[in-house]
């Protein structure tokens, strides 16, 4: 069994201190495991895979076969297929960007299959010159780049629940995702269309089968909102809005309208279903939240986590992800016995505003029961909050917002399963 | 040398291109009244977007059983899609009843969701008059207003919800207090 005798740990239950592998001389003796011994004893030269030549180039890359668990996970409408989520395997990644295919996705009624040659946004009602543009004409714009998360209002709910749920980090939390978007900052196209004083709000709608319709502040379209064409590089898939989505950083994922072809300037919200009936979160007091744009706060440790398996004691690296809608995360802290203790985790850079930032941390585990939490601080100064203060300050029916601190059990055998402590 | 140095802020001077400054590419073309006719289909709780038509609950209960009712349930009960009517809960049980009844703020809202984006299997299938029709049925089916009500761009908006004042607006106190 390995012991850290050479290491001080900084917080209960064996952290370690996040910078100990930059110490000189620091090594763990880490027991091999059988099937690495048997591996030790193969030559390399009598694998298949340098045998004989091996696959053609391909047009489209795709993952290794041996990859194929690493999938989002789908619920739709038991009777209208394409109404439903699908979460991102956030436990299944390491590091910020969300591959395309893997981007959580939330529609109300399926994925056009739009052409974009037929595709136009239109820009009208509080403006002085209502116009219309073809994709052609908006890929000719300027366009920059902004590296952030897209979380749904309604991620992590299963949080609310008075029993905690036991299913993978990306199933429950995998409602937010995270991209290089590159398109036109709205900004432009508002100014082109001179936008009247009196406006105050932007109604977007997309041109799905639900024509989904959402009220966003004109202030935030004139700060950061960009007409997203590209996501990651490539032109954004179909199901993340194919070709044109509003993307609102840091805002919830309903205001990021996919499929984006009106902006309607307006001195009043819209009040659609997608901001009073959703979206809101009722208090205990009877009295709803509405118009909770900014997503706060969040991390959640996604290595190790329910579902994977201690096998040794020693050395663990704990790792995982926090994001604020508010700006740039500026501390993770991680606690391995319950939050009695906390330790710095090392955040990697570049830690950008509103985006994903991976945090990490050594860990030796020493075989005994254990409870792993993460909590977030932005540089607004919030502090993510624990399960018992959130649901104090809201109540349990909210169903949206849910950011408490999560907790992973591990068993003396390893076993990792979701608590709430 | 001192060639150069006489010569050299005149050549630089006349080097760089003179170009008229792009305020924006000004790329969209003037949209048409029949576009923005055809295209803008929102509705506000003011009744800014209601189109002209009329229908009443009776009505409404066969549209909503021949289009509704088999995700929404008998008399808006819910089934595989949202409870619609016949709360049996408040908003402050456990577990709260959210339905139109009980937490939908405005009326026009029933009549826009509804036609922008019901029925899923065919979205857009029902007239102005039938859109009217059906939302006077869910409102009565919420005892908000009577059987024989008459439901049209003037009495819609009207229309007071329950729940009206029921809303905090977050954004609002975030601009008061940042």
């Amino acid at each position: 069994m390995t012991q850290p005798t050479e290491l001080q740990t900084i917080a209960g239950g064996g952290l370690l201190d996040r910078r100990v592998f930059l110490k000189k001389g620091i090594t763990f003796s880490v027991a091999a495991l059988a099937s690495e011994s048997l591996l030790a004893e193969t030559d390399p030269a009598q694998l298949p895979w340098m045998k004989t030549p091996g696959e053609p180039l391909s047009n489209y890359g795709q993952p290794s076969a041996h990859e194929r668990k690493t999938i989002r996970w789908t619920m739709g409408n038991s009777m209208a297929d394409g109404n439903g989520v699908s979460w991102t395997p956030l436990h299944d990644l390491e590091g910020t960007i969300t591959p395309n295919g893997l981007h959580f996705e939330r529609h109300h009624n399926g994925v056009p299959q739009i052409d974009p040659a037929q595709h136009q946004l239109l820009i009208h009602g509080a403006v002085k010159k209502p116009l219309v543009f073809t994709m052609e004409a908006l890929l000719r714009y300027p366009m920059s780049s902004k590296l952030c998360f897209i979380e749904c209002g309604g991620n992590s709910n299963a949080g609310w629940r008075d029993v905690p749920i036991q299913t993978a980090a990306g199933y429950v939390h995998g409602m937010s995702s995270c991209s290089e978007w590159t398109g036109i900052p709205l900004k432009i196209l508002l100014n082109e269309a001179r936008v009247k004083g009196r406006a105050k709000w932007l109604i977007a709608e997309g041109a799905d089968a639900s024509a989904m319709n959402v009220s966003i502040p004109l202030e935030k379209a004139m700060e950061d909102c960009i007409l997203a064409v590209y996501q990651n590089g490539e032109r954004i898939r179909p199901e993340n809005g194919y070709p044109l989505r509003l993307v609102a950083p840091g805002w919830e994922g309903v205001l990021n309208v996919k499929w984006l072809h009106r902006l309607h300037l307006s001195n009043k919200p819209a009040m659609s279903r997608n901001e009073t009936s959703k979206y809101t979160e009722l208090l205990p007091s009877g009295k709803a939240r509405q118009f909770t744009f900014v997503m706060d706060a969040k991390s959640l440790i996604t290595h190790p986590s329910y579902g994977q398996q201690l096998n040794k004691t020693g050395y663990y690296q704990i790792s995982g992800l926090a994001w604020s809608g508010r700006g740039k995360i500026v501390k993770v802290e991680v606690s391995a016995d319950g939050g009695k203790t906390w330790a710095v985790a090392e955040l990697q850079d570049p830690v950008l505003s509103k985006c994903f930032t991976r945090f990490r941390i050594p860990w030796h585990w020493n075989g005994q029961t254990a409870i792993l939490k993460s909590r977030a601080t932005d540089e607004t100064g919030y502090v993510q909050p624990e399960r018992d203060a959130l649901i104090a300050a809201r109540g349990k029916h909210g169903y949206f917002h849910y950011n408490a601190i999560v907790s992973w059990q591990i068993s003396n055998h390893g076993e990792i399963t979701h608590v709430y402590a | 040398m001192s060639m150069l140095k006489h010569f050299l802020p005149t050549l630089l001077f006349f080097s760089i291109p003179v170009v008229a400054i792009e305020v924006s590419p000004n790329l969209g073309k003037a949209a048409s009244d029949q576009q923005l006719s055809q295209w803008n289909k929102d509705i506000f709780p003011d009744g800014q977007g209601l189109p002209k038509g009329k229908g009443t609950a009776s009505y409404g209960k066969k549209i909503y059983n021949k289009h509704c009712l088999s995700c929404h349930g008998f008399e808006g009960t819910g089934n595989s899609a949202d409870e619609l009517a016949g709360a049996s809960h408040s908003l402050t049980d456990n577990p709260p009843d959210k339905i139109i009844g009980t937490y939908w703020p405005y009326a026009t809202t029933i009549f826009d969701f509804t036609r922008r984006s019901m029925p899923l299997n065919a979205p857009g299938i029902l007239s102005t008059n039938e859109l009217y029709a059906v939302t006077a049925y869910l409102l009565y089916l919420n005892n908000i207003i009577e059987e024989n009500a008459i439901m049209n761009e003037k009495t819609l908006p009207a229309v007071v919800m329950p729940n009206r004042h029921g809303f905090i607006n977050i954004y609002q106190q975030q601009d008061k207090n940042p």
